[in-house]
């Protein structure tokens, strides 16, 4: 990583014009699900569609400051943290299908409709527990923190870096894409989890689940921020970006660096576990596809399009990346690749600092 | 003369010998870039280590500090085998090391860099939960004006001059409070007033603690008025005072070119 992409956290008045612009924007996603219980003809009404849709966002912003934490900090850039978030996606996917208990199309009491469909007796021992959402929860947390722990170790033990650990955690996502594509595995294979009826007593799919998992989404934005905004702050922040730009010299300063980075990229996949179980009761479906590596390549974009070690940046990355996503499959749906690629590559040559580092030359 | 080339067995355990290399040798491809090397530097000894280049300066630094595994030999610090530990082990033993090119972190102030050299809890845990005391802010501005930076104490290391950067770097190790300081031609780049500074400073430094100077400046180690090894071929050639080495006729054959 060059030092010249390293930012100086912005001075005295810019610290409080952002603080305030970030407070505005936190406030207007806060009273969108408030609109959408507006009566349909209000001009203020906000339709279901804005609402899950910038639900679905946050938990990718989240995704992204973890990824920014990770890569703008450390230095360390996975291109696998789609397969953290979507681990926290299927245990929180495999409570959703305990929860259909009966209800399922095959009528079985306690196996999913898949399990039913495959052949299976009773429920797998690793499916125990799920039915408590406690459990479920902290396994979204576990799951994805201890896969991080162990790729992390042995590669920073190893002193892989750079390229090279990229290519890694890519193999990871895709092995994990290809091991949940089987049926018996147990996670209902190529079409994974789907049909949710309800989370913590609320039928999905209703007004108010929508704007509780909204909200929850929108509080862990808020949290994962606070946290990773004290982190860099911290003198810890100053020996990640020590890391970063001379790791050897790290060392020679007495840093077990193998410790300051596995900390970091642990706490990074727990946050992005956590964000992709937020992100599946919203859009009410996981499958496989979710760790095609293309997935974690686009996170890294937006944290390259919004600035990457800046925090601000990966959020303001997310939104826009994935507003203009949205926009164009719908206007012209086969550009989308070729737009992304051309952002990635246009942003690389002429916003190395990304929007945050256009904003703060036009602010001048 | 005599001391410091056969050291008998058991000397690491000396209480007066700090650091112990005994017949060191690194092989690369072949290529023997210290060659049955021993060296003895004593409890607040400074000593001054020339050569030409290639000699095995920066190799034997890079052994002692664990960036290098020698292919055999000992190398001892105090009762530490230091031939076994990893380079941040070694560095929290009290061994500190400023690198020929200077080498800090850019995008940190001149503050910030001290900071996190400072002796101090090294955990991840312990950094975040770091909070700086006035007792250490008031060391990290006795080090910066030590070594003349307090004006550009907020100023990130990036836009420093070169010489300015070699003071940063010593200021770095002086934050480490290390026992033994390796110190890689610290005064390349300077004028021939801090040059002087710098030989006052590391004099001051010995005494204190052990300090192990690599240069080329010939002036420079004849204001340290140390005691000087001569490496050459990765061994060593001639030890003794400056007087001594410049008028060895072997020195002169390899190095002086007199």
């Amino acid at each position: 990583m060059s030092a010249t992409l390293a930012s100086p956290p912005p001075a005295g008045s810019g610290r409080l014009t952002l603080r305030l612009l970030m407070l505005g924007a936190v406030l207007l996603l806060a009273v969108l699900p408030a609109l959408n219980r507006l009566p349909a003809d209000s001009a203020l009404h906000v339709s279901d569609f804005i609402v899950s849709v910038s639900g679905k966002w946050i938990t990718y912003a989240i995704l992204a400051l973890a990824i920014d934490l990770a890569w703008g900090y450390a230095g360390i850039l996975s291109l696998g943290h789609g397969a953290f978030f979507t681990l926290g996606g299927y245990a929180i996917g495999m409570h959703l299908m305990r929860l259909i208990g009966p209800r399922g199309v095959y009528g079985h009491p306690v196996l999913p409709d898949f399990m039913v469909f495959l052949g299976y007796k009773e429920l797998p021992w690793y499916w125990l527990g799920f039915d408590h959402f406690p459990f479920a929860l902290l396994m979204a947390m576990a799951v994805p923190g201890l896969l991080a722990a162990v790729v992390g170790y042995l590669a920073f033990r190893s002193r892989i870096t750079g390229v090279y650990f990229s290519i890694i955690t890519q193999a990871m996502t895709y092995a994990l894409m290809l091991a949940f594509f089987r049926n018996d595995m147990g996670f209902g294979g190529n079409n994974g989890f789907t049909d949710f009826k309800e989370l913590l007593g609320m039928p999905l799919n209703t007004p108010t689940a929508r704007s509780a998992l909204f909200y929850a989404s929108l509080a862990l934005l808020v949290l994962s921020y606070a946290l990773c905004s004290r982190i860099t702050q911290s003198k810890l922040g100053r020996v990640l970006v020590a890391i970063r730009d001379a790791e050897s010299r790290v060392r020679f300063l007495g840093y077990d660096v193998t410790r300051h980075k596995l900390f970091v990229f642990v706490l990074s996949a727990v946050l992005a576990g956590l964000a992709g179980a937020l992100y599946v009761p919203q859009v009410g479906i996981i499958n496989p596809g979710e760790f095609s590596p293309g997935n974690s390549i686009e996170a890294v974009i937006w944290v390259a399009v919004g600035g990457r070690g800046t925090l601000v940046g990966a959020l303001l990355g997310a939104f826009s990346v994935n507003a203009l996503k949205t926009w164009l499959t719908t206007v012209a749906p086969d550009l989308w690749l070729f737009a992304l690629g051309g952002l990635f590559v246009a942003v690389t040559l002429f916003l190395p600092r990304g929007l945050i580092g256009l904003v703060s030359k036009v602010a001048k | 003369m005599s001391d410091g080339l056969s050291p008998p067995l058991g000397a690491a355990r000396d209480a007066a010998s700090v650091l112990y290399l005994d017949g060191v040798s690194v092989v690369f491809d072949g290529f023997r870039a210290l060659n049955n090397l021993s060296l003895i530097v004593g409890a607040g000894e400074l000593r001054a280590i020339i050569g030409p280049n290639g000699a095995g300066k920066t190799t034997m630094m890079d052994v002692i500090t664990g960036k290098t595994r020698p292919t055999e030999g000992v190398v001892r610090f105090r009762d530490h085998d230091l031939t076994r530990l990893d380079e941040a082990t070694i560095a929290n033993l009290g061994i500190g090391r400023k690198f020929q090119k200077p080498t800090m972190f850019d995008a940190l102030t001149v503050f910030e860099n001290l900071e996190l050299a400072l002796k101090a809890p090294r955990g991840p845990v312990a950094c975040l939960r770091w909070a700086l005391s006035g007792e250490a802010r008031r060391r990290i501005e006795a080090v910066m004006e030590e070594v003349g930076l307090t004006a550009r104490s907020r100023d990130r290391a990036a836009i420093l001059s070169h010489g300015q950067r070699q003071w940063l770097e010593i200021g770095m190790l002086l934050m480490q409070d290390p026992e033994l300081l390796l110190v890689d031609e610290p005064v390349a780049g300077m004028t021939d007033q801090e040059t002087e500074h710098t030989a006052a400073l590391l004099v001051r430094i010995a005494g204190r603690r052990s300090v192990v100077v690599v240069e080329h400046d010939l002036e420079f180690v004849r204001a340290l008025g140390s005691k000087v090894t001569v490496l050459c071929e990765g061994s060593m050639l001639s030890e003794g005072s400056i007087d001594h080495v410049q008028n060895d006729p072997r020195v002169i054959e390899v190095y002086l070119g007199r």
